[in-house]
């Protein structure tokens, strides 16, 4: 409970601090992302190479949000908060719950039982622009780590993770072809996490760094509404059950620069044991 | 495998939407469209405290003459646009980049009063985008090179 107040009051002045610099409108609708479910700006599964918010090179700005997936057996809620510095340096926060349902019970953890952790993330952008760059093929480049703490340290190593910290390392490259509508963005990430580490870091005999793929597309219908596709790839560590890859499609709305709605499907395979496991996920995103 | 199928149909609507038939400068109402799209430009420029302390000084019917003539050309709609380079005019004003936005975002408004499909405002767009950085970096007046040889004699 306390640590919960700790992470509002770190939120509510983390707003504060980016509400009292300035008011950060300059970039074009829709180009500061959506938050993903990991926190970092980018697309609902994956970071891209944006830096969130709409803070221009001389403004600094800052976004909450709050997300909610659910699939037949499991309920994940995040919130978080992501703050832009600059259009340089994003900063990000996402607390993770993942509710088990009546999975927790197959699982000997009791029904109900939730999965916790924090997500700390930084993110450099090192070249490029995305939007305006438009007369060059270089796409905008970032660099970004997201350092999780799992809440649940015994009940993840009781199933088999090796650790219930761990940091994911990404380099990320975003291009919007605005001839054609189209954004592109590709992630390459080094990570151990199982099931984004709510299940904790590696296995028992390794604990070992894993590159994964990840990929999004998004068309823009309108200034304010995008539809897109995205593709994840996942470690598969634990023994005791099997890990897919993730895909999802969404639609993406912003009606202006101080609100953002998403909504996907996403495909997520296994999980848990649980087989086949497909979650609707909505996010909504406040933006100062 | 849901899934699949709708990530496919999304990649189909995305494809379907690059087939068009008429040119850009077409679906922009040509040389007439453009020269009554300025008329609305110019109005949201005024009306946007942002944009509108650089143009409300200016000489507006010049201005939207050299932009109606400046968007035909890059829309190949056989125009040649004789103004000064945007570097030139923009020389002084310091201009940054959330004003910038603040401009694209009144002319995307006029296009949307004007009725201008989504993607041909989006090909426009897309040629003048990179001229941002002519327009910012002449924000502040260009510095007489500095003298290399110090009195110590290094070069």
């Amino acid at each position: 409970m306390s640590k919960l107040r700790t992470t509002l009051s770190t939120a509510a002045s983390l707003m504060l601090l980016a509400s009292n610099c300035t008011h950060a409108s300059g970039k074009l609708l829709l180009t500061g992302g959506v938050n993903s479910v990991e926190g970092a700006s980018g697309g609902g599964l994956t970071p891209w190479a944006t830096i969130g918010s709409y803070a221009t090179d001389d403004e600094i700005g800052a976004n909450a949000f709050y997300t909610q997936a659910s699939s037949q057996q499991f309920s994940l809620r995040t919130f978080g908060v992501v703050v832009g510095l600059h259009d340089r340096v994003e900063l990000s926060y996402a607390k993770q719950s993942l509710d088990t349902g009546s999975a927790g019970s197959t699982l000997g953890l009791g029904r109900g039982f939730t999965f916790d952790q924090d997500i700390y993330g930084i993110k450099v952008k090192l070249i490029g622009d995305a939007v305006l760059d438009q007369d060059s093929a270089l796409p905008q480049i970032s660099i970004g780590l997201l350092h999780k703490r799992n809440a649940d340290s015994v009940t993840v190593q009781s199933i088999g993770a090796h650790s219930a910290r761990g940091t994911d390392l990404y380099v990320a490259a975003t291009k919007l072809w605005l001839e054609y509508s189209v954004l592109v963005n590709l992630t390459l990430r080094a990570s151990k996490a199982n099931q984004l580490g709510l299940l904790g870091f590696g296995d028992a005999t390794s604990n070992h760094y894993r590159s994964q793929l990840e990929a999004s597309a998004a068309y823009l219908l309108r200034r304010d509404l995008a539809i897109g596709a995205e593709f994840r790839m996942k470690p598969n560590n634990l023994r005791f059950a099997r890990e897919d890859d993730w895909a999802d499609v969404f639609v993406a709305y912003t009606p202006n620069k101080h609100f953002s709605l998403t909504l996907a499907y996403v495909g997520l395979g296994d999980v848990a044991t649980v087989k086949n496991q497909n979650a609707w996920y909505l996010s909504a995103n406040a933006g100062f | 495998m849901k899934i699949r199928l709708l990530i496919i149909s999304v990649l189909l609507l995305c494809t379907s939407a690059f087939a068009r038939g008429k040119t850009t400068f077409e679906q922009f109402g040509e040389l007439k469209g453009l020269t009554v799209l300025m008329d609305v430009f110019m109005n949201e420029l005024l009306a946007d405290p942002q944009t509108e302390p650089f143009f409300s000084v200016a000489d507006q019917d010049h201005v939207k003459k050299m932009l109606a003539d400046q968007f035909c050309e890059l829309l190949d709609g056989g125009c040649i646009y004789r103004g000064r380079s945007m570097a030139e005019s923009h020389q002084g004003m310091g201009v940054n980049r959330a004003q910038f936005n603040a401009l694209v975002e009144c002319l995307q408004r006029a296009m949307k009063k004007q009725k201008i499909p989504f993607a041909a405002q989006n090909k426009l767009l897309a040629k003048l985008a990179p001229m941002h950085k002519d327009i910012e970096q002449a924000a502040t007046p260009k510095q007489a090179p500095k003298k290399v040889i110090k009195a110590g004699g290094q070069w």
